[in-house]
């Protein structure tokens, strides 16, 4: 019971982190129709720079400070460079994101090295949120923190205890406190309205005195800020690594791509992520459930890895604007 | 489009000319490159050519980003290589030349099967689609290790069978021709599809799909169709690759190889039939020098491709076709000086970068054998900052003179493009 319970947690926190990346991806893609390609690459620089950052100011100025600087690199870019494919079309504008990923792969080997970086998280979050504790007489219980003694207390036999990390409670946390001002921002107030009119109707947006391409600039600071700040976090929750972007590249795609075209329906890329995560951290429970029959566990665990594509590509297939997308015509 | 350029009627001179001259170089390649690792770079070159005109069929072509072609080429591959081993086993009685129509096979097999799904959509969806598939064979590779052979790979000897007139395709000048006849005879085909009713409706598909739809054709048969003749030439390129290399690993179906496929078919040109010819001859030349020569190369890959999506989105086809166009019109000779001058600029510009980049990756990798590293005939101290300053002054200077050449250039080349377009209209009004 704890062990599924601590498991689903576990996997809510790392759907809610690849939430945080996918909001930011599809910000960019239903306010621009650019497909970010380098959207995870993004991820990794806020890692990296978070790493950094912690290092020379202590990890709360960084988680403050590093997104802002992926967003201000991301912005950067799409003056630079993605503003001038635009007239080329969509594909050239997936292209150059594409482009982008190999760049900052290699300019991340090239700055921290191609082995992984030793991000860790504050003390604060060091250590359980909270614990389980399956006592055989009492039952479950849990206590906030670690459980200290209650633990090792062997009078009445096996007390078994179960903590939740506590970053994995701050990765949840953050995760919901972003949706709902995401949400807040781009549904209650004038910007928000300002920045759904300009991908409907750009001219009239700008016969109307706001500068366009100014916005599109800004969706993208802020979408790749986003994937900076869940880089901020995942990295000091997972491992800092050049691999991390292609590790949660395609499967922050995954939730994209089951919204695609729709507008900005972030409870929907919420519902998906969980949905695919639960999977995989089911797939793990019953691996581990059922430890004695080698044959099921064996195939579960082998078969967890390709359920998020499979879904995917079901998905994309099914229901291409999203699982709570509007229908096609 | 080149297209009209070298229609000559009723008999196409120019097209006998050009696929002999093809066919010529096929030939005489392996004698005027004589090493070992020539042989070997111009094999995988004629197999990189079918791989990328076959992606080039489908990105070109019918305007579908594909990130999975590597699928059909890897599962191609595996299946060629399962062949072959039945031959060696004696299980199966098949000439070892005929072993890559096996990998075709199976590439077809696997685009009816998985192109059926990945063609219902277009456009982006697509794209996303075939990254799933990609990411999903991937996945799977690493599951199955009855077919895929695991980690390891699979691997087989290519001397199987009976010699055929003493040519058992031992030695790797035996392969190299077996790999140029098929892709003398592959390019020839999917020239040949361009022009079929198919190709050109594709064409259409790509377009404008839409007015396909109304003019009443089935917009997802005819990316279903392109889709699995498209497999079918990247299975025979894949069979040929596991012929070549006698092994076939995970990589060959993973996502870094779909993402060469897609890059150097762009840097090539996708526009232009024989883009991809000059992609793949840059990608062995990359991936098999350039790799050599430094270990940051995906990084100047990367810089390159994203230049090239910027200012050329034609690819080195469209500037090679536009310089064409300007030579054709004999002004050619105005700009010849500034392309000295730019390339110069731009050489020593990339050297002084390079400097830069490469003392970095010392640093990063090799600081244990001591700061100093030769660069292009240099020793440079990475320690040191006068190495720094001194490469980062020329760098600096290069780019300023380069971007001072570039606008002259700019104009010029501005200027001539409009003289082109009256002497165009004159001679229409001829």
């Amino acid at each position: 019971m704890e062990f599924v319970i601590i498991s689903t947690l576990n996997g809510l926190s790392y759907g809610l982190l690849l939430f945080m990346l996918s909001s930011g991806l599809t910000l960019i893609f239903s306010m621009m129709g650019v497909l970010n390609f380098a959207h995870a690459s993004f991820y990794m620089l806020g890692a990296y720079g978070g790493y950094t950052l912690s290092g020379l100011i202590g990890f709360w100025p960084a988680l403050v400070l590093a997104p802002l600087i992926t967003g201000a690199l991301g912005a950067a870019f799409e003056r630079a460079s993605l503003r001038k494919v635009h007239v080329y079309g969509h594909v050239p504008e997936l292209l150059v994101t594409f482009g982008l990923s190999y760049i900052v792969l290699e300019l991340v080997q090239l700055i921290w090295g191609r082995v992984a970086v030793e991000f860790q998280p504050p003390a604060l979050l060091q250590g359980p949120m909270f614990t389980l504790i399956h006592h055989p007489v009492e039952g479950l219980s849990w206590v906030w923190g670690a459980a200290g003694a209650l633990c090792t207390d062997s009078s009445a036999g096996a007390v078994v205890c179960s903590p939740f990390p506590a970053t994995r409670g701050f990765v949840m946390l953050t995760a919901l406190a972003m949706m709902g001002s995401l949400w807040w921002v781009l549904a209650r107030t004038r910007t928000g309205l300002i920045i759904q009119a300009a991908l409907t109707h750009p001219e009239m947006v700008e016969a109307l005195g706001h500068n366009v391409p100014r916005i599109f600039m800004l969706v993208f600071g802020l979408g790749t800020g986003l994937a900076g700040l869940a880089g901020v976090i995942g990295g000091s929750t997972f491992v800092t690594e050049p691999a991390m972007a292609a590790t949660v590249g395609s499967l922050a795609g995954a939730f994209l791509a089951s919204l695609l075209i729709g507008l900005i329906q972030t409870y929907a890329v919420a519902v998906d992520a969980s949905v695919l995560d639960l999977l995989e951290a089911l797939g793990m429970t019953l691996s581990a459930a059922a430890r004695e029959n080698s044959i099921i566990k064996l195939t579960v665990s082998q078969v967890a890895p390709i359920l998020p594509y499979l879904l995917l590509v079901l998905i994309l297939i099914f229901r291409p604007k999203g699982l709570l997308g509007t229908r096609e015509g | 489009m080149s297209r009209a350029v070298y229609a000559f009627e009723p008999y196409n001179v120019g097209r006998w000319i050009i696929w002999s001259l093809f066919a010529m170089v096929l030939l005489a390649a392996p004698w005027v490159f004589k090493s070992n690792l020539a042989h070997s770079m111009l094999s995988q070159m004629g197999i990189a050519m079918i791989a990328c005109l076959a992606y080039n069929l489908l990105l070109g072509q019918g305007g579908m980003l594909s990130f999975g072609h590597a699928v059909y080429t890897g599962l191609g591959g595996y299946l060629a290589m399962h062949a072959l081993n039945a031959v060696s086993a004696g299980s199966l009685s098949l000439p070892v030349s005929l072993i890559p129509l096996v990998g075709g096979a199976g590439g077809l097999f696997f685009a009816c099967l998985l192109g059926y799904v990945t063609t219902r959509k277009s456009g982006t969806t697509f794209a996303m689609i075939t990254l799933g598939m990609a990411e999903l064979v991937s996945a799977m590779s690493l599951m199955f290790s009855e077919f895929f052979g695991g980690e390891a790979g699979v691997s087989g000897n290519r001397v199987a069978g009976t010699p055929f007139m003493g040519i058992n395709f031992g030695p790797q000048i035996q392969v190299y021709y077996l790999i140029a006849l098929y892709t003398f005879v592959c390019v020839a085909l999917l020239f040949a599809f361009t022009r079929t009713p198919l190709g050109r409706i594709l064409n259409a598909v790509r377009d404008n799909p839409e007015r396909v739809e109304f003019i009443g054709y089935n917009t997802q048969h005819v990316r279903y169709f392109a889709f699995m003749i498209a497999g079918f030439f990247s299975g025979i390129a894949g069979g040929l690759g596991a012929l070549n290399f006698e092994i076939v690993t995970a990589e060959v179906v993973g996502a870094a190889r779909s993402g060469a496929y897609l890059l150097f078919t762009f840097l090539g040109g996708a526009t232009f039939f024989f883009g991809p010819i000059i992609g793949a001859i840059l990608m062995i030349l990359a991936s098999v020098l350039l790799s050599e020569l430094t270990k940051a190369w995906l990084l100047y890959l990367g810089l390159v491709f994203l230049f090239m999506v910027m200012y050329a989105p034609g690819g080195m086809a469209s500037l090679i076709m536009m310089n064409l166009r300007v030579a054709s019109f004999g002004h050619l000779r105005r700009l010849w000086v500034a392309y000295v001058g730019l390339g110069v600029l731009a050489v020593i510009a990339l050297l002084s970068a390079g400097a830069w980049i490469e003392m970095v990756y010392h640093l990063q990798l090799n600081s244990a054998l001591g700061p100093t590293l030769k660069f292009a005939g240099m020793t440079l101290d990475a320690l040191s900052v006068r190495s720094w300053f001194g490469a980062g002054f020329v760098l600096v200077t290069a780019l300023g003179l380069f971007e001072l050449a570039r606008r002259q250039y700019r104009r010029d080349w501005d200027e001539i493009q409009v003289q082109i377009e009256q002497e165009i209209k004159r001679r229409e009004a001829l």
